[in-house]
């Protein structure tokens, strides 16, 4: 088994017909994984078509989970349309929206999450790589890849990672893959100030998943996310954890890339969580490139 | 995006909160006007207050040897002397770094008589995602100080986004500061203007300290905003164009400035290694990965996730304009980027600056094989690391040899 999503999921792109929707749309289906419709507004009834596979493209997502039986989405939609796009997806009752837009204003995230109270959709991102749940193929083909990461680094395994940063989240899939470990599901929850799933959310799907035995959990500075989630680790987790926390050097004060990655009034130290981290008995990664082996030693 | 003091006062005055009178000025011929003006509508004080984005301008120096940012005037010839000491002048103080600003803009208001300080602020709580808005009876001194002494004086009003700020919440915390009569009644409508400039400008923070009781000319009470901090989210900025218009580029790193023209994410450091990484958090990562093997970064640089040969050109450019850059490590995990795109640029890059500083280069993922055979064909000196540590100790060892 896997979190969120398994290689059946049947998913929908919203901005199918954008250059970076369309790109990563490809490179789904290039995976194996189910994409059956695309939505943008006034194109519906055209076809999205790659290497034989057609999507046919739907002008609403009610109208496209109607005709497909689509329960997730990847939203691409540009950062002013994004918030609109991510409601439309609750609206149309889907299971799971994805919204890997950078960019979004905050407060258009604070109207969505008020908005999402009471509803049964669960939000990832936005400002996030998506998640992949690897598959029994070649380089793990055949999995389920909604965002943008690279799917072929992936390896269908036990260990779950969740992580608020793109490429420090390939970083620890690569160093597991190239150990030979495989993973259930890898989760990119955002980089921003105000996400619909939190690392806390993310960990508690995995203790309570069966084919998930380890999990690495990658945070940075900015908010108290981790420490929230290391306290519930301390005492609930049934499974080791190994984590790293990004920007123990960055200045106080200043943004770092990410909207959400910034100490300000002394919150959000990487030594703050760091700390929570070893009270929660989370095996901690002296440096990135330990992150797989910190969490191989404690299995 | 941070805004100037007086900037941050024309919005609020938008909102109806009240700010003491006064009007910014770039010239001496202008802080004389305004000086006559406010004494002559009666008040018997004004402050001259030097615009910079840093804080800590009261106890600055100017490098002309005038102490302090802030001034107050009794008289317009006061006035006007030190708007003289103040503007074109640079001033230093603990957050401006050693080569300090220039002050191009001086603010030069009312300073009535100070009864009662408070603060008062807007802002994201990340835990709710929620404004929160915070008052304290603690005025004048530093939130953190407060949070961290006497937690329980601090006032605290969430804001529900789907129905906005409710008077009752702005009488809350009116009361809670103790408060009574007509300046009650000033700080409520004070209270709803404030969450309005935050929430309508999309700020990520509005904060007011002080905000203080006064005594005006007249032997009355008010409640005004005496000094005020606006910063904005970045991401809102395109639906605010009044608000763009306020940006200050003399307030931030040229070399920031350049590399935002190219989608690069930038910050200065102070220290000798240079970085060149693809996405935020591992760039962040690099950073400290250098630190923990013994050196200092220079920088932060994120090119993105889908970086051109242009971008990577302009990156080398930008980092090697840093005078105190000894080496360079690029760190690149390329997903979806094709390594060998990556490879080309920095071959390009190296022979199009002649770079003679040591480059140690991490590449990793997509097309990786061609990726390091460009490098090696390419009959440049690059170090190469096999992991992010690797890469890090050689890095590390080049700039110490």
């Amino acid at each position: 088994m896997s979190i969120l999503v398994t290689p059946q999921t049947k998913v929908l792109v919203q901005g199918i017909t954008g250059s970076f929707g369309a790109r990563h749309a490809q490179l789904s289906i290039d995976y194996g994984t189910q994409v059956v419709a695309g939505v943008t507004p006034g194109k519906g009834g055209q076809v999205f078509e790659h290497k034989g596979v057609q999507v046919p493209i739907f002008d609403t997502v009610a109208d496209a989970v109607k005709a497909t039986g689509a329960t997730t989405s990847a939203v691409f939609v540009p950062p002013p349309f994004a918030a609109d796009a991510i409601l439309e997806g609750v609206d149309a009752g889907l299971e799971l929206v994805v919204a890997i837009t950078e960019g979004i204003p905050v407060n258009d995230m604070v109207r969505v999450k008020r908005s999402m109270q009471g509803r049964s959709t669960r939000l990832i991102g936005p400002n996030c790589p998506g998640l992949v749940t690897p598959g029994e193929g070649k380089d793990s083909h055949g999995g389920c890849r909604i965002g943008i990461a690279p799917g072929y680094i992936h390896k269908k395994g036990h260990i779950g990672v969740v992580s608020r940063s793109g490429t420090l989240t390939y970083e620890a899939v690569y160093q597991l893959t190239s150990r030979g470990v495989g993973q259930s599901t890898c989760v990119g929850i955002g980089g921003d100030p105000v996400n619909g799933t939190s690392h806390l959310d993310v960990i508690r799907m995995f203790m309570a998943d069966p084919d998930t035995h380890g999990i690495i959990m990658i945070g940075e500075i900015g908010g108290s996310a981790e420490e929230e989630a290391a306290e519930w680790i301390a005492k609930n987790g049934t499974k080791p954890v190994a984590g790293f926390i990004a920007g123990a050097t960055a200045p106080p004060g200043r943004r770092m890339g990410h909207a959400g990655a910034i100490v300000s009034g002394g919150k959000g130290t990487a030594q703050a969580k760091f700390d929570a981290f070893r009270a929660a008995g989370i095996g901690v990664a002296a440096t990135p490139s330990e992150m797989a082996d910190t969490l191989l030693r404690m299995m | 995006m941070n805004i100037h003091e007086y900037q941050a006062k024309q919005l609020l005055k938008q909102y109806g909160v009240a700010v003491p009178a006064g009007d910014p000025c770039k010239t001496v011929e202008e802080a004389r006007a305004a000086a006559e003006r406010l004494f002559g509508a009666g008040h018997t004080l004004i402050v001259i207050k030097s615009q910079i984005h840093a804080g800590g301008r009261g106890k600055g120096t100017f490098t002309h040897g005038f102490k302090g940012g802030v001034k107050l005037a009794k008289s317009v010839e006061e006035a006007v002397d030190f708007a003289t000491n103040m503007l074109g002048k640079t001033l230093v103080t603990k957050q401006t770094g050693p080569e300090g600003r220039v002050v191009q803009t001086i603010l030069v208001a009312a300073a009535e008589k100070i009864l009662k300080e408070f603060y008062l602020a807007v802002l994201l709580d990340r835990a709710t995602s929620r404004p929160l808005i915070m008052a304290s009876t603690e005025g004048g001194v530093e939130i953190e100080e407060v949070a961290e002494k006497s937690p329980e004086k601090i006032l605290k009003e969430w804001v529900d986004p789907a129905v906005g700020i409710m008077p009752y919440q702005a009488r809350k915390i009116a009361s809670g500061l103790g408060l009574k009569g007509d300046v009650f009644n000033a700080a409520v409508k004070l209270i709803m203007g404030v969450y309005k400039t935050s929430w309508e400008t999309d700020a990520a923070m509005v904060e007011i300290n002080p905000l203080a009781i006064v005594e005006t000319p007249s032997g009355k009470e008010s409640i005004v905003c005496v000094d005020a901090k606006i910063s904005l989210d970045d991401n809102a900025l395109y639906r605010h164009a009044d608000i763009q218009a306020m940006r200050d580029l003399a307030e931030e790193s040229p070399l920031e400035i350049e590399a935002s023209k190219f989608s690069l994410n930038y910050i200065k450091l102070d220290g000798s290694i240079a970085c060149l990484v693809n996405g935020a958090g591992l760039a962040m990562s690099t950073m400290d990965i250098i630190q923990h093997f013994g050196g200092m970064p220079a920088n932060f640089l994120d090119v993105g996730g889908g970086a051109s040969k242009d971008q990577v050109s302009a990156a080398f450019k930008i980092i090697l304009s840093d005078p105190n850059v000894k080496a360079i490590f690029v760190n690149i995990f390329g997903g979806i980027m094709d390594c060998n795109v990556i490879a080309t640029g920095i071959v390009e890059a190296v022979k199009e600056t002649g770079l003679k500083l040591p480059l140690v280069v991490r590449l990793e993922g997509n097309n990786v094989a061609a990726g390091k055979a460009t490098l090696a064909a390419s009959g440049l000196t690059i170090i190469s690391g096999d992991t992010m540590a690797d890469a890090a100790r050689k890095v590390v060892a080049a700039v110490a040899a």
